[in-house]
């Protein structure tokens, strides 16, 4: 035994004690234990891995995209260390590569997938050594917790110019602040992007951000703008525009909570892909998936079969079937997020029933500023019940009365499982949306899994 | 000015760089708060560049920004805006100035190897300390006047996230006493500024939602009202406080 294999016996060891302690999903104390015990686990074990690894990072979509690539490369007869179930930190992959070790220096996986949360990605991509990097977007998050938006680019500017030769660079075109991180990588970049007016925004939504250029400080100019401030844009002032896509996302058509179609346009070829996720984020987080299972090798048959095949990740549009109603829980966590949730809510039929969760807690930012800036007007004309719930469920219901839902459709119940409750009980339509921040997602799952309605979150 | 007839007029500065803290909820509020009440609102806004009118508005808002967009804006103000913006607080308007806004109402903010001017509308100076951001829940308490119902104590409650010390000339009044969180520099215990019906604050959160009764005073003060404000159904909005303060740990 190795001195590495005497200390993943001992971390692993804690980690199936909480298990049954009953402790939730213990999901990356074990991987905090081991890096106590050898500060290079992570580098050592990714090491281990024949085909090495590959990175997500963004502020939205990274359990999403994650997914989707696992899916694609899952086809091309891979076998994956993946952090699926969304545990980014150092922690988390520590303690993803930590279950998959084994005795004698060896790992069960040839290839390593992991989303890496934006603030960490730094200090584990110099662990890991990634072949492939996949960095799709910036938005406004948990200033609280991150920082200023300003601040992170920064620092991946510094990761981006970081990466060895021989590695991979794959970047969102549509985004100012990932394409520019493409201007001085020595690392091979693949850009994509949207190219379909049809589908685009009529005007810079409220919260966007990046609206000014970040070599010269110009206003951009945009010709489409489809999320956030993703688009296509360019500077009028230093001519610095969007870079071409060689992956792109052509004639998309958005099939309300359930799906979206589009033409992949790659190199090799075009492919019409049905979606079975909604909305144009997941149109987005698709292209990235393309472009980063392209970047390790994979072909486009294999790319358009697994986007087609993706299930949703835990709590990412999942739908569970609670008696007669159908449940669809949608993570809201920021304003671009939740702005996209709920663009893709107003494409719904009919009216809507909400259970909304916001919680306060440091995993969901402390700060709840931000549901302010998330476009709740996109959807209060259609909400029928809304029953608002968390520890700052009044904020939250406050929110939806100034978007302009009344007041006799709101109801104020903090505690989710009583939340969950008055919420089935008030559904009109058979099918209720969920909206949850992500500590309320852990809680809500958790409820539905003791209810026998879905598997407990930390199942593999 | 007569209720029935009034409308509040608000010019909100760089609307477009200066929200970072979802400052459009503070408007939200007091637009809607006067529409219930059959009170019209107009908003405007003034960008780079834009003059300010001094006698456009009743209430003038600025919001927090990015370093990179507060440095912007506050070249902007002293060359396009600042005269204007003395010339509406000296006939009584309301300033309100939010976190990033609040530091640009005071002489100076020296952040790093530059400074940055400000408005000088209030005797304050701000610097970037090499400490930690002053970050979490926040809760003050002061002590405010209204025409109707005299001095009363209230208290706000919100959240503050600013890398910024700020300190107030001698004789300066703070807008509040620091009860829960840190305040201007984390030292003093004292929190925002007020000047008149010049305000500062780093409470955000945003602040208007979580202290609906200060958006009232706030509309009540800056049409001048003769009469109390009518009142309306506030049970979300006062458990939405009820909820601020307890987060602030009160």
């Amino acid at each position: 035994m190795t001195a590495l294999d005497a200390k993943i016996v001992a971390a692993r060891t804690v980690g199936t004690l909480v298990r049954r302690a009953g402790r939730g999903g213990g999901t990356s104390l074990p991987g905090k234990l081991l890096i106590a015990l050898e500060p290079r686990a992570i580098g050592e074990l990714a090491a281990r891995l024949p085909d090495g690894c590959a990175v997500i990072s963004a502020t939205n979509g990274k359990t999403t995209t994650a997914a989707m690539v696992a899916s694609i490369l899952a086809r091309s007869g891979h076998r994956l260390v993946h952090n699926r179930a969304g545990a980014n930190m150092a922690g988390g992959i520590a303690s993803t590569l930590l279950a998959s070790a084994r005795r004698g220096g060896r790992i069960d996986g040839d290839l390593g997938l992991f989303e890496v949360d934006e603030f960490w990605l730094a200090r584990v991509i110099d662990e890991l050594h990634p072949r492939a990097v996949l960095l799709s977007n910036l938005f406004r998050d948990q200033l609280d917790r991150y920082g200023e938006l300003e601040t992170i680019a920064d620092r991946w500017a510094g990761v981006a110019a970081a990466l060895p030769a021989a590695s991979r660079l794959v970047l969102c075109a549509d985004d100012p602040l990932i394409a520019d991180l493409g201007r001085s990588a020595a690392a091979e970049v693949s850009y994509f992007g949207v190219e379909d007016p049809a589908v685009a925004l009529p005007a810079m939504q409220h919260a966007a951000d990046s609206k000014h250029c970040r070599r010269c400080g110009a206003a951009y100019r945009y010709e489409s703008i489809y999320v956030g401030h993703l688009g296509s844009y360019h500077c009028p002032s230093c001519g610095q525009r969007r870079p071409e896509p060689s992956i792109r996302a052509e004639a998309v058509v958005l099939e309300g909570v359930a799906s979206a179609t589009f033409t992949l346009v790659m190199p090799a070829g075009s492919r019409r892909v049905r979606l079975p996720l909604p909305g144009l984020y997941n149109v987005y987080n698709a292209l990235g998936a393309a472009a980063l299972g392209l970047a390790l090798g994979a072909r486009l048959d294999a790319i358009a079969a697994g986007l087609e095949a993706v299930s949703a990740a835990f709590g990412r549009a999942e739908r569970i079937m609670v008696g007669d109603v159908e449940l669809s829980i949608l993570l809201i966590k920021n304003p671009a997020g939740a702005n996209e949730i709920l663009r893709t809510l107003a494409l719904e039929p009919g009216s809507l029933d909400l259970l909304a969760l916001l919680n306060d807690r440091t995993a969901d930012g402390r700060d709840v500023s931000w549901v302010w800036d998330a476009d709740f007007e996109l959807v209060a004309s259609k909400v029928s019940s809304a029953v608002c719930s968390g520890t700052r469920a009044a904020e939250l219901a406050l929110r939806l009365k100034y978007a302009g839902v009344p007041v006799r459709r709101l109801r104020v119940v903090p505690e989710p499982a009583q939340a969950l409750d008055a919420a089935l009980a008030g559904t009109a339509g058979g099918r209720l949306f969920a909206l949850p921040t992500y500590t309320a997602l852990l809680a809500l799952r958790e409820e539905l899994a003791e209810r026998g309605h879905a598997p407990g979150w930390w199942a593999p | 000015m007569h209720e029935s007839t009034a409308t509040l007029r608000v010019c909100a500065l760089y609307p477009d760089l200066m929200n970072i803290y979802a400052d459009r909820g503070n408007l939200l509020m007091l637009e809607r708060r006067c529409r219930w009440r059959g009170l019209g609102f107009a908003l405007d806004g003034a960008g780079l560049g834009d003059a300010l009118d001094p006698g456009g508005a009743d209430l003038y808002y600025v919001g927090g920004g990015q370093d990179r967009d507060q440095e912007l804006c506050a070249g902007d103000l002293v060359e396009h805006k600042r005269e204007a913006l003395h010339a509406a607080a000296a006939r009584g308007a309301v300033v309100l100035a939010v976190c990033g806004g609040f530091q640009l109402l005071g002489h100076s903010y020296a952040l790093g190897g530059r400074t940055l001017p400000g408005a000088g509308l209030v005797d304050l100076r701000t610097v970037r300390a090499d400490g930690p951001r002053l970050i979490g829940n926040v809760a003050i308490e002061l002590a405010i006047e209204s025409r109707f119902d005299g001095v009363a104590n209230r208290v706000l409650a919100g959240f503050e996230n600013h890398g910024g010390r700020t300190h107030l000339g001698p004789g300066v009044k703070p807008l509040g006493r620091v009860l829960r969180g840190h305040g201007n520099n984390g030292a003093d215990g004292l929190e925002g500024v007020r000047a008149g019906n010049v305000i500062g604050t780093y409470l955000h959160g945003p602040l208007l939602p979580k202290n609906a009764w200060f958006a009232d005073w706030l509309i009540a003060t800056a049409l001048r009202l003769e009469r109390p404000l009518a009142p309306l159904d506030d049970a979300l909005e006062d458990l939405a406080h009820a909820d601020a303060r307890k987060a602030a740990g009160l």
